[in-house]
């Protein structure tokens, strides 16, 4: 045998080019950005859909009803022949604002509620402790069903029977990343500089440990959206008319032939909730210390 | 032949391995072995043309610091790299056949069968959620050699013979229910499960305490001799070098620059490199005599992605000369040996250190002197810390509801001082307690018990704001390089922090002068200041650590394993600018490290911690030259000495056994279950550690009757 | 081994207990009033009416009374009287479970049986075709609006394509078998009648496929991370240094590390299949206790909302119990 052909593993000819920057970041980044592009179109949608739609989302026209999509009619119209896309786009900024608040909210009073076990610890931490498990006991679904109809319905009672059941997961995580900063070493260094317990936790221990927290709220706004959007399906969250994800696909529901009424929304919570984990996805490996080279 | 020696190890025959390698061919021959990791950011050329060869039954020894190429030249061996590392070039031929040229099955069948390797962390290099058993039988079963019945009682005798007690019990285990050297042994048996001819232990020792090192050393010696196994050993302590291979080639830069038999290259290096590893290196047979600082070189090994056209050290050396532009070739200059130098291959050799020449320009007494503001209260000699009886024990978390609760009993009664401006080092093996103690002096964590006076005030029951004005008498310098320093804080803001928040300085400007010139003395440029701690190496984060604590003029610094992390060179470094340091501003340490070459060579008086309690403390030379304690006689004998003439000369005492568990000490003396003196009593009455000699304490029923 | 297994039991049942509390306080302490949702407007003006009807059901007793009430029931194994079925909670909740369990099964089955050799694929193969298609997959899985993914499988399938039958869990003229466990596939399996057995199977296909839909995508993405890790450890290179094949060392080394995770994580998505899958069940109009959950929040039926969450969290701690248990069997390192 030649010296070549019996080294089939010495591949010199086969040398992979250092890939060029853009290249190397379109792979790490690309996706996330795709994300974080996703959200932002909805968000400006939302945000323009008054200017840019000629119809209003609570016009009844009962002679157009149930019409396919067409030119007048982008996305079609329902069952009482409201414009889909106008409805569509309105419900953008239901679902973007519940999804934000319940998320931004629980995070907030969670993260709360776990910094300080993890720093109380004692007493303290069993209680807070203690009260997620149990709240954690619960599937989400049933227990802010059950809330929700307790309260009745509507978007403000909806989204605190949300709010109940979601800032258990952040107290968790919180707790357990504080308990990680706490031990070490540069944490233990404040401490023997002298620097006082709230300082240290300002300083040290949060920014810290903010990017798994971050990450968190990221891809969990996508769920809430979710959530909320299955809880107006039920007939639980807005009140009718109200222009909702989630009652869209519910009025469409029966509707096997007119299959654009249900399709089109849950579509749009699709597309949105993959943008949220696309950019919680691309967060999460930016923050990853191994996948950095630097 | 091997000549039967006391202590029953072998002579390093080496005219049998001259005979053996002419007879038959070698068991390894590397030609040119070039490996290339293909990076986003270019080539990295970690293995660039070496060569060497290992006959039967020989052992050699691999030495070079991080980035010297020397385990991937390992794991080329076997072709075990991954993507993106490949081996781009060379030859390895073992027992004559070709590596490269194998067919996976034809590598399968060398892997674990002619060639075995072990590595350097035992706890994660076996599987632990597998059984022992399930882990060695499979190894023999793959190969062939044995059926799985066989299999299994072949396990249960190499487990034996590779000192396990109780092997037929042990098998049935999991890793974690075993301490480091016991999965060592484990992991020495796979590899020797089926006869290889050549065992590559890469570190195997690196991650164990020095008397369990010893213990392996032993092992690796006799497998070596018993065997007949060639045993290829790489590491970063010439001293373990010394004591197991009889020919040593260093690594440096993904080359090898210097080869040769073991004795003759570690008493009289040819190369400047090997030159500047073994005088960088505290000795244990040798006290601060030749004057305290350790030879050193500035500097880092270079990018590995862009190597410098000439010599790769010409930047670093001491003795570069006009010619070093161009790159030397690995040539002889001596019988036997090899150097890739243009300045030993003229004829000349590297005389003696010449510490003078050899000293960087660090930051030294040119530098202006720091304003040491704060006034000594205590003179030179007084105490500055007094501990007595410190205990701290940590629960563990119950196995059950209705479990019992347990303790693991870190520290257990500790009594020392420490004076104005003198260095105390500790010293103990993990499970000592040691890096607890260092918490608990430092009121990280409060004691459980007794009492700790800095400077006359007692700390330790105090609560956090009554000692926070204390807090500037005292600092802490860490161990993990990577994990002291903040990542989100700039060193600016790391270093600045202290000095504001006691209010040293006041202002952004007055703070940012401050900073620089903390940064000068620890031997960094001021432009550090605007960086983050990621983009430094190891050992400059050890500096920015010692800067912080520098940063509210302490009188004490407490350094817990400061140094352990870190290469050779720059251990030598940072142990240069400690001492610099001291005799700058008067400070005292407390030097915690399980080096004990490096404490002797350092401290004025020295602490020896066995599981919690202290066995010795006695002025440095006293305690190596005629130890009180059986626990430090072991401890001192364990210590492998970089010359391998002394080394194999030497009686190592065995250390039986391990090392008992911090939750269920033993009754009385706690060494009693590993000491050869051990007699009733000491099971009975914990032995108090009383003044045998002016200034030299132990606490041993038997001190001193060895 | 026992005394954990005893102490998580001990602890679980204290969580029940507690949970029953909760939930009564959420059912009592309300705005709503089940009367008027019961009675409708006739009959609520009644005030003697009412009285009796608050009698009937003990809505009458102060709160505290109320819950020993219910506690007492409980140990006898009575969860009260459902106000919109007049039955005992318990017959309604025995009625329904059989087709949720059954449902919830078969889809988590299918999430399993694809799922985590998707994740194993795609963890060996990594940046392969196959790696990025099951992320993809995963991700719209783990995106999709289960109502939405529901509703679009019908209306394909059912409704477009025609090769699915519609909602329920057999065809409307169909009788269902003779309930021995109250699953079809196994009860008609029993009875030797098989083109029931085909029937049935059929309705389950669009619905399990639904529920499968979001736990494969949960599945694939844990296994495929959690190989990925277990693969970058050192006992893998110790492994092939041994000169075990490749994939020895992937099923033999890697998997039982990088499995540990993903039980706990399965588990758990088992349990939210077990006791979530309302959205399905309301749009295959399949009779299990997810649509009798919702129906009975929205009549405000406060003992079936209280027996049904009750047997939820039940579940849920049993569910977690298992998981830690086989976690402690998984991972020898765990202090047993």
């Amino acid at each position: 045998m030649t010296a070549t052909a019996a080294r089939p593993a010495l591949a010199a000819a086969s040398v992979p080019l250092p890939a060029s920057r853009r290249r190397r970041w379109l792979r790490r980044y690309g996706l996330a950005s795709l994300g974080a592009a996703i959200i932002l179109a909805w968000i400006l949608v939302a945000l323009l859909a008054p200017l840019i739609l000629p119809y209003l989302p609570d016009t009844v026209e009962v002679t157009k009803r149930l019409q396919p999509p067409e030119a007048a009619h982008w996305l079609g119209t329902d069952a009482l022949g409201r414009d889909d896309l106008t409805r569509l786009l309105y419900g953008a900024r239901i679902s973007l604002s519940t999804g934000f608040i319940v998320v931004v909210v629980g995070a907030v009073f969670g993260t709360l509620l776990g910094g300080i076990a993890a720093y109380a610890r004692g007493a303290v931490e069993e209680l807070i402790m203690r009260a997620t498990d149990l709240v954690l006991c619960f599937p989400p679904i049933i227990l802010a069903l059950a809330i929700a109809a307790a309260l009745g319905i509507g978007t403000t009672n909806t989204i605190i029977a949300m709010l109940v059941v979601w800032w258990p997961k952040f107290a968790r995580l919180a707790r357990s990343l504080v308990l990680v900063q706490r031990s070490h070493e540069y944490v233990e260094a404040a401490t023997v500089v002298g620097l006082t317990p709230a300082r240290i936790l300002l300083r040290h221990i949060i920014p810290n440990a903010i990017g798994p927290l971050v990450v968190l709220v990221t891809l969990d706004v996508g769920n809430a959206i979710i959530t909320f959007a299955g809880l107006s399906f039920l007939g639980l969250g807005v009140v009718p008319p109200t222009p909702e994800w989630g009652s869209m696909v519910a009025e469409g529901r029966e509707l096997v032939e007119q299959w654009w009424v249900a399709a089109f929304p849950g579509l749009a919570i699709l597309t949105i909730v993959l943008g949220f984990n696309f950019l919680g996805d691309g967060i999460r490996d930016w923050l990853d210390p191994k996948a950095r080279r630097r | 032949m091997t000549a039967a020696q006391p202590n029953g190890r072998s002579e390093r025959p080496a005219s049998a391995v001259a005979i053996l390698s002419a007879a038959a061919p070698p068991v390894l021959e590397v030609r040119d072995l070039k490996t290339q990791f293909f990076t986003d950011e270019g080539i990295v050329h970690a293995v660039d043309g070496v060569s060497f060869s290992v006959a039967a039954g020989e052992t050699l020894g691999i030495v070079g610091e991080s980035g010297s190429g020397k385990s991937v030249t390992a794991l080329s061996l076997m072709r075990l790299l991954e993507e993106p590392s490949r081996i781009t070039g060379g030859e390895i031929r073992f027992q004559g056949r070709d590596v490269m040229a194998m067919t996976p099955g034809e590598l399968r069948a060398l892997r674990g069968g002619g060639i075995a390797m072990v590595f350097q962390d035992p706890m994660t290099s076996l599987n632990p959620v597998l059984r022992i058993a399930r882990q060695l039988v499979e190894t023999m079963v793959v190969h062939g050699r044995y059926t799985a019945d066989a299999a299994a009682e072949r396990a249960v005798k190499l487990l034996g013979r590779m000192g396990i007690t109780a092997p037929e019990r042990a098998i049935h285990s999991y890793p974690h229910q075993f301490s480091g050297g016991m999965r060592q042994r484990v992991a020495l048996a796979i590899g020797m499960s089926n006869d290889p001819a050549l065992l590559l232990a890469d570190e195997p020792t690196t991650a164990l305490d020095v008397t369990i090192q010893a213990q392996i050393l032993d092992l690796l010696r006799e497998l070596n001799r018993d065997f007949g196994t060639a045993i290829v050993l790489i590491s970063h302590d010439l001293g373990v070098i010394a004591g197991v291979c009889a020919r040593v080639i260093v690594m440096y830069a993904g080359e090898v620059v210097e080869e040769g038999p073991a004795e003759a290259l570690l008493s009289d290096p040819r190369h400047p490199y090997s030159w500047a590893l073994i005088n960088a290196v505290p000795r244990i047979d040798r006290g601060a005599l030749e004057g305290k600082r350790l030879t050193t070189i500035e500097g880092a090994p270079p990018d590995p992605l862009a190597h410098a056209a000439g010599c790769r050290f010409a930047e670093r050396c001491p003795f570069r000369i006009a010619k070093c532009v161009e790159h030397p070739p690995l040539a002889e200059v001596a019988p036997g040996r090899r150097a890739r130098c243009w300045v030993t291959q003229a004829g000349r050799s590297l005389v003696g250190p010449r510490a003078e020449d050899a000293l960087a320009a660090e930051a030294k007494a040119e530098a202006k002197p720091f304003d040491h503001g704060v006034e000594a209260t205590l003179a030179r000699g007084e105490r500055l810390l007094e501990a007595r009886g410190v205990v701290k024990h940590f629960p563990l978390p119950r196995a059950g509801l209705f479990g019992p609760t347990r303790v693991v009993r870190a520290v257990d009664g500790v009594d020392f001082d420490v004076a104005q401006g003198e260095t105390v080092g500790l010293v103990g093996e993990s499970g000592c307690g040691k890096s607890t103690l260092a918490r608990v002096l430092v009121r990280i964590h409060r004691p459980d018990a007794g009492s700790i006076r800095l400077a006359g005030q007692e700390i330790a029951q105090s609560q956090p704001s009554a000692i926070r004005p204390l807090r500037r008498r005292m600092q802490m310098v860490f161990q993990d390089p990577y994990a002291s320093l903040n990542p989100r804080m700039t060193v600016g803001q790391i270093l600045g922090e202290p000095l504001v928040f006691h209010r040293i300085t006041k202002g952004a400007r007055e703070t940012s002068a401050h900073v620089d010139e903390l940064l000068n003395v620890v031997g960094l440029s001021p432009k550090a200041a605007q960086r983050y701690p990621h983009e430094f190496s190891g050992g400059q984060r050890q500096r920015i650590s010692i800067a912080r604590a520098l940063a509210v003029r302490p009188d004490f610094i407490v350094a817990d394993e400061p140094i352990s992390a870190l290469d050779v060179n720059i251990q030598a470094q940072i142990i240069n600018l400690l001492i610099d340091l001291q005799e700058r501003y008067g400070l005292a340490y407390l030097f915690i490290a399980h080096d004990l070459a490096v404490v002797r060579h350092i401290s004025e008086r020295i602490v020896v911690l066995y599981l919690g309690k202290v066995a010795e403390i006695a002025p440095a030379a006293a305690l190596f030259e005629s130890p009180l304690h059986p626990y430090t006689r072991h401890l001192i004998s364990a210590v492998p000495i970089p010359d391998a003439a002394i080394e194999s000369r030497r009686q190592h005492l065995q250390l039986a056994g391990e090392p008992p568990s911090a939750i269920d000490p033993p009754s009385g003396c706690r060494f009693r279950t590993r000491c050869p003196l051990a007699q009733p009593i000491c099971t009975e009455v914990a032995p108090p550690l009383a003044e045998h000699r002016p200034g030299h304490f132990a606490a041993c029923h038997f001190a001193g009757q060895f | 081994m026992l005394r954990y297994v005893v102490s998580r039991l001990g602890l679980s049942v204290v969580m029940a207990l507690l949970a029953t509390l909760v939930i009564f306080l959420i059912a009592n302490t309300v705005p709503g009033d089940p009367v008027l949702a019961q009675l409708g407007d006739v009959a609520a003006s009644n005030k003697e009416f009412v009285a009796a009807w608050r009698a009937k059901y003990g809505l009458d007793l102060p709160l505290w009374e109320r819950y020993f009430v219910f506690l007492k029931g409980l140990v006898h194994g009575d969860l009260g009287i459902s106000i919109a079925s007049q039955r005992p909670v318990l017959d309604d909740i025995e009625q329904f479970a059989p087709a949720t369990l059954e449902l919830a099964s078969v889809g988590f089955l299918l999430a399993l049986v694809v799922g985590i050799p998707l994740g194993i694929i795609a963890a060996v193969r990594r940046d392969s075709w196959i790696d990025h298609l099951a992320r993809l997959v995963s991700l719209v899985g783990v995106s999709s609006p289960t109502f939405w993914l529901a509703f679009i499988m019908l209306a394909l399938f059912y409704g477009g394509l025609q090769v699915a039958p519609g909602p329920g869990r057999l065809d409307p003229i169909a009788f269902p078998p003779p309930t021995v466990t109250g699953l079809y596939l196994v009860d008609t399996a029993l009875a030797g009648d098989w083109a029931a057995f085909r029937d049935a199977l059929a309705h389950l296909i669009l619905p399990s496929l639904v529920l499968a839909a979001a736990t494969l995508g949960l599945l694939t993405r844990t296994t495929r991370a959690s190989m990925l890790e277990s693969m970058q450890q050192d006992y893998v290179r110790m492994a092939r240094a041994k000169g075990l094949s490749e994939w020895r060392v992937i099923l033999g080394h890697v998997l039982p590390n990088a499995l540990i995770p993903v039980v706990t994580l399965g588990g758990l998505a088992y349990a939210n299949l077990l006791t979530g899958a309302v959205m399905t069940e309301t749009v295959f109009s399949w009779p299990g206790l997810g649509r009798y959950t919702f129906t009975s929040a929205a009549a405000l039926d406060f003992p079936a909302i209280m027996g049904i969450t009750l047997i939820v969290a039940v579940t849920y701690l049993v569910i977690n119990l298992l998981i830690d248990i086989s976690y402690a069997l998984m991972d020898p390192r765990v202090v047993r």
